[in-house]
């Protein structure tokens, strides 16, 4: 055998296991055959050890039942006080589990894992009061039987005869990191019962003695033996999987077992899972709704949903296929998943019927190609108890009935007229007829009847002798029986068909509402309308109130609030719960039963963004696991579609703060530049002059001079710009609107920015019927000023500068255009931002001017932009919309 | 006659020393106050030809400073003023100052200033209104309502005439939009601003060479009208 390299895969998953498991409490569990064993006795004795150690020690909670050795070893241990539960007059003691959260010690002891909790206790079984120790990090001791592991409970019933109600997932066993076998001969254990030394209950005496017997304590002993040794074997293989022995088993097994309303569905289950399990196979559990099983009566469809629901217990997948036939289904599934084995329970039909319909066990050889089959005797077995759940009367439909007898008789009065024109023949065909109008309207039973009706009405008055249902030939009894046979078949299709074309359209509208609010939830943004519209879609899809709750800015949860209905401070208690530990809970689950509502985490790709409350009309609507399915299925739409909304938010501050930073950054590059450099000039000459004054000629000193003017100007412009901006952006900026002349403005600012000027040609094109334009005349004068500025900079110094305005009815336009070097290609927008600055040697500016424009002629409800011009030379254009008509002016000829 | 007198009203001594410097080496007796009440002061006992005043004084304002020695004094008063605050301009103006600056200004403008406003302020002794006045490539007379641009003669309806004869009576000095509709139009017409800019239009039209880039009738954003003589 060749040494391999691990698979990286693989290895992986058992780092990212590790890591899981460093982060939660270990978990070991004492295990025992039997009670009186001495399990909790072993777990006291090894809490001793650890405290010895060191070790912080708690006793959580630990059933002595009286007995003076055990006791004497709880002494010097601290002993959590339980939590007392009183309850129908009842004192009840529990694992008080907030306190043992709070206490916070290394290491727990919580005797009998399988343990039902008092009502009114946050869970209902103290193993998922283990789980959430575990989950906060403490380690825990805890015992438990082998009579308790659910996927033996079965097999436990059936050599002992007794039936064990308490019973502990196999998933809780296999998340423990050590389990310890508690062995006892089963002739030891005898004698310490005889002694009794083995705590009884005092109602429960016959059944212990008929228990502890010695054929049943071998035979859980060997049970014990096995699981342990199945465990280690596990053990092994992990171990084997780490150092890279080789492969022990093809991977690539799969389990499928098919779930029937039968009362041996759990059994199959089980067994299915310890198939699997042997296999170290993945499984799954499938239910094949066929239109026959929309019609089932509540008892067996509740049996479905707990078989389904144990299966997932058991760590299976559970599917509920829509199909035609079961075979058909189960096949096409488990062609599809690449299942290799199919459990089925053996079939249960009389021999009749499978000889007249077949057997479902046949169609799934026939078709199942290299997929081997599985037949598992359907031995029955109490069904195990399921939450009480409200029986839905289906009502007698007796106006069908009535009906049904109508048609009967339309069809019969129809016959008579026909009777002395056809043959007998041809009145059977009538009655058939009536039998498929029936069987379409109004279902199975109205339709039998009809069937029966119509023989009995064809013999009565068209068989001779007429109005008796005595028949003188007796060929015509064949003819009933075919004509019965007929009639019940056709019905049986026609209700067949409508029944699949009711569980077509239900399917339809599930997946149809689905997808209308995926749709829906796609194109909105922002989570409160994400949230309106789903709580919407989830209300109408359940029947049921729906509330969302979300963790607010200090990660506290808190209602939202557009929910449909408040939330008592319990119910956020649930909620809470639900958001921690990212479990469903509340209405219909074990945990936190007594809530009014159901709530489920509402879980995206980075951990859970909230919690669903759904308070459905009907307590039970939501009890069937594929409405459950079907509300996780709508719960996780929402939370990716809040997931995505948060996302988009975080993108667009994250943006935001981006932008606010690179501002501020090229804020301080260019004024610390922009400022300094024309002060640096202007001292610089200045004191130039003052030190040398009488050396320097007049030429210099006036050159000198001059230059701190233009510098004292530049100055000037960017303080203004700088101030400008300031007040744009604050708002601060009010527009004093009034109808002016384009003319007279650009006008004043190229007499603004006059002398600089002088070397420019400047050409302007303003034609004389311009028509005066509403604008603030300031402002627009300062945007015509900082684009000539913006030529004067960025353009050789003699090159010409042309102004141009037009208008139409709705809107003039104005363009400073130049002969310079134009704007880089794709920069024709990025002007028009703040700190921008050309390329340019001279380094001049802020880049504040041409932002400016921009937010002044916006303000004016006008575009500004910049084209390149095919000639050469940049155009810089702003357009100013013209609403309204302008006053009338009187004229004087 | 001595020399002319100035008094400066601001609080900045690094304006009021260039000022000082700049005015007197121009021929100027210049005295100095530091707050409003000092200038007023100052104002009633040096009887100056030019009051300077800058609108944001510490203590009291600067249009008040304008409207008290109104109460009293026809003394061309310029004011200093920054940009992007024009109409506290305007109201300046419309309490009784003649001219303003805009800070930062050239020493040059301001002298110009000062010469018009003491070229006015000469004469309202007169009591005669110059009717006549050539700048540049025109020339106006006002009585006999000719007017000729580089030499040919320009017909002007009855309202532009009006407009142009209230802009040649106060030549050189600015002149708010206000006061030009209550003297042309009436007091009625005072808001009626597009008047103003329509028969602007016109007689740039027929005045200047380039009615888009005026030499003679400036536009100030905000505030008013100029005709400029320099």
């Amino acid at each position: 055998m060749s040494v391999t390299r691990p698979d990286p895969d693989a290895l992986l998953a058992r780092v990212q296991d590790e890591e899981a498991r460093q982060r939660r409490g270990k978990l070991k569990v004492f295990f025992g055959a039997a009670a009186g064993v001495g399990k909790t006795y072993a777990m006291l004795e090894a809490a001793r050890e650890q405290r010895a150690d060191g070790v912080d020690v708690v006793a959580g909670y630990v059933e002595t039942h009286g007995r003076a050795e055990t006791e004497a070893l709880l002494e010097g241990l601290e002993v959590l006080s339980p939590r007392v539960i009183e309850y129908r007059g009842a004192t009840l003691r529990e694992l008080d589990l907030d306190g043992a959260l709070a206490r916070r010690p290394a290491l727990i002891l919580v005797d009998e894992l399988a343990h039902t909790n008092a009502p009114g206790s946050r869970h209902a079984k103290r193993w998922q009061d283990v789980l959430e120790l575990l989950d906060a990090g403490i380690d825990v001791y805890t015992t438990v039987n082998v009579q308790h592991v659910e996927s033996l409970n079965d097999v436990v019933a059936k050599v002992t005869g007794v039936v064990v109600r308490e019973t502990v997932p196999d998933s809780v066993l296999e998340q423990a990191d050590e389990v310890e076998l508690i062995d006892l001969p089963p002739d030891d254990l005898l004698q310490r019962f005889r002694d009794g030394k083995v705590y009884v209950p005092e109602q429960a005496q016959e059944a212990v003695r008929n228990f502890f017997r010695k054929g049943n304590l071998i035979a859980l002993r060997e049970l014990a033996l096995r699981s342990t040794a199945e465990r280690v074997d596990a053990q092994m293989r992990v171990y084997m999987r780490d150092h890279a022995i080789a492969k022990v088993w093809p991977t690539t097994e799969r389990l499928l077992v098919c779930v029937s309303p039968g009362p041996d569905s759990a059994r199959l289950v089980r067994a299915a899972k310890r198939m699997a399990e042997r296999l170290g196979a993945p499984w799954i559990a499938a239910y094949v709704e066929t239109p026959a099983q929309l019609r089932l009566p509540a008892e067996a469809r509740e049996r479905v949903s707990h078989s389904l629901r144990l299966a997932e217990q058991l760590g299976a997948e559970t599917v509920t296929l829509p199909g035609e036939t079961m075979s058909e289904a189960l096949l096409a599934f488990a062609h599809d998943r690449n299942v290799t084995k199919i459990v089925v329970g053996k079939p249960r039909r009389p021999l009749w019927k499978r000889i007249l319909l077949g057997s479902i066990v046949d169609t799934l050889v026939e078709g199942s190609g290299d997929i081997d089959i599985y037949v598992i005797s359907g031995e029955r077995e109490e069904p195990a108890p399921v939450a009480p759940v409200r029986r839905r009367a289906s009502a007698t439909d007796w106006p069908a009935y009535g009906r049904a007898v109508a048609v009967v008789a339309l069809t019969t009065g129809v016959a008579w007229l026909m009777f002395p024109f056809f043959e007998l023949s041809n009145l059977i065909m009538a009655y058939l007829l009536g039998i498929v109008v029936v069987a379409m309207r109004h279902g199975r039973g109205p339709s039998l009847l009809a069937s029966v009706l119509s023989v009995a009405a064809f013999d009565f008055f068209f068989v001779p002798p007429y109005f008796t249902f005595a028949v003188s030939d007796t060929r015509y009894l064949f003819t009933f029986a075919v004509m019965l046979v007929v009639g019940l078949v056709i019905s049986g299709l026609t209700v067949r068909a409508r029944a699949q074309a009711f569980a077509a359209r239900l399917r339809e509208q599930r997946t149809a509402a689905l997808y209308a609010m995926s749709r829906e939830l796609a194109g909105t943004r922002g989570v409160d309308d994400l949230l309106k519209i789903a709580l919407r879609h989830i209300s109408e899809v359940f029947k049921s109130q729906v509330a969302v709750l979300l963790p607010g800015t200090g990660g506290a949860l808190a209602p939202w609030s557009g929910g449909q209905f408040e939330l008592d401070a319990n119910e956020r208690g649930v909620a809470r719960w639900v958001y921690e530990h990212r479990q469903r809970a509340g209405l219909g689950t074990a945990t936190l039963p007594g809530a009014s509502a159901l709530h489920l985490p509402l879980i995206a790709s980075r951990g859970a963004v909230g919690v669903l409350a759904v308070r459905p009309a009907d307590p039970h609507a939501l009890d069937e696991p594929e409405q459950l399915h079907q509300l996780e299925t709508f719960a996780n739409q929402t939370a990716l579609a809040i997931e995505r909304a948060q996302l988009a938010d975080e993108a667009r501050e994250a943006q935001v703060r981006m932008e606010t930073e690179r501002l501020r950054s090229s804020l301080l590059s260019s004024v610390s530049h922009d400022l300094r450099t024309p002060l640096a000039t202007i001292t610089g000459a200045v004191s130039t002059i003052l030190e040398n004054g009488a050396r320097l000629d007049d030429r210099t000193r006036r050159e000198l001079l001059e230059s701190v003017r233009d510098e004292g100007e530049r100055l000037n412009r960017l303080v203004q710009n700088l101030l400008e901006m300031t007040r744009l952006e604050s708002g601060a900026v009010e527009l004093r609107k009034e109808w002016h002349s384009l003319e007279e403005v650009i006008g004043a600012a190229l007499s603004r920015v006059g002398p600089r000027l002088a070397s420019r040609r400047v050409s302007t094109r303003v034609p004389p019927n311009l028509p005066l334009v509403p604008m603030d005349d300031v402002l627009i004068e300062q945007v015509l000023v900082n684009l000539l500025d913006n030529a004067l900079k960025y353009t050789p110094p003699t090159s010409p500068i042309e102004i141009i305005a037009t208008a139409t009815d709705s809107a003039a336009t104005v363009e400073v255009a130049d002969r310079g070097p134009g704007l880089p290609p794709g920069e024709e927008d990025k002007v028009f931002e703040k700190f921008y600055r050309g390329r340019t040697d001279k380094g001049r500016g802020a880049g504040l001017g041409l932002a400016i424009c921009q937010g002044v002629v916006r303000a004016h409800g006008g575009r500004i932009w910049a084209q390149n011009l095919p000639e050469g030379g940049v155009a810089f254009l702003f357009t100013l919309p013209i609403t309204g008509a302008p006053p009338p002016t009187a004229t004087d000829g | 006659m001595a020399e002319p007198a100035v008094v400066v009203v601001e609080d900045e001594p690094q304006i009021r020393r260039f000022l000082r410097a700049a005015l007197t080496g121009q021929g100027y007796r210049v005295f100095e106050a530091g707050t409003g009440e000092d200038g007023l002061i100052e104002a009633a006992s040096r009887q100056p030809d030019v009051v300077i005043v800058d609108l944001g004084l510490p203590d009291i304002d600067g249009l008040r400073v304008i409207r008290r020695l109104r109460e009293w004094s026809a003394v061309p008063i310029i004011v200093l003023s920054a940009r992007g605050q024009e109409p506290d301009k305007v109201a300046a103006l419309d309490a009784g100052a003649d001219d303003y600056l805009s800070k930062p200004f050239g020493v040059g403008e301001l002298l110009a200033r000062m010469r018009v406003a003491l070229r006015h302020r000469a004469r309202v002794g007169e009591e005669s209104v110059e009717s006549t006045l050539s700048v540049g490539d025109l020339q106006i007379d006002l009585g006999r309502r000719r007017v000729l641009a580089r030499g040919a003669e320009v017909h002007l309806t009855p309202i532009e005439f009006r407009l142009l004869a209230t802009l040649v009576r106060y030549a050189g000095k600015v002149v708010t939009q206000r006061q030009l509709l209550r003297e042309v139009w009436g007091p009625n017409a005072e808001d009626q601003s597009h008047y103003l800019r329509v028969y602007m239009a016109h007689l740039r039209r027929k005045l200047e060479q380039n009615p888009a880039q005026p030499r003679h009738l400036l536009t100030e954003p905000g505030v008013g009208y100029r005709l400029l003589t320099e």
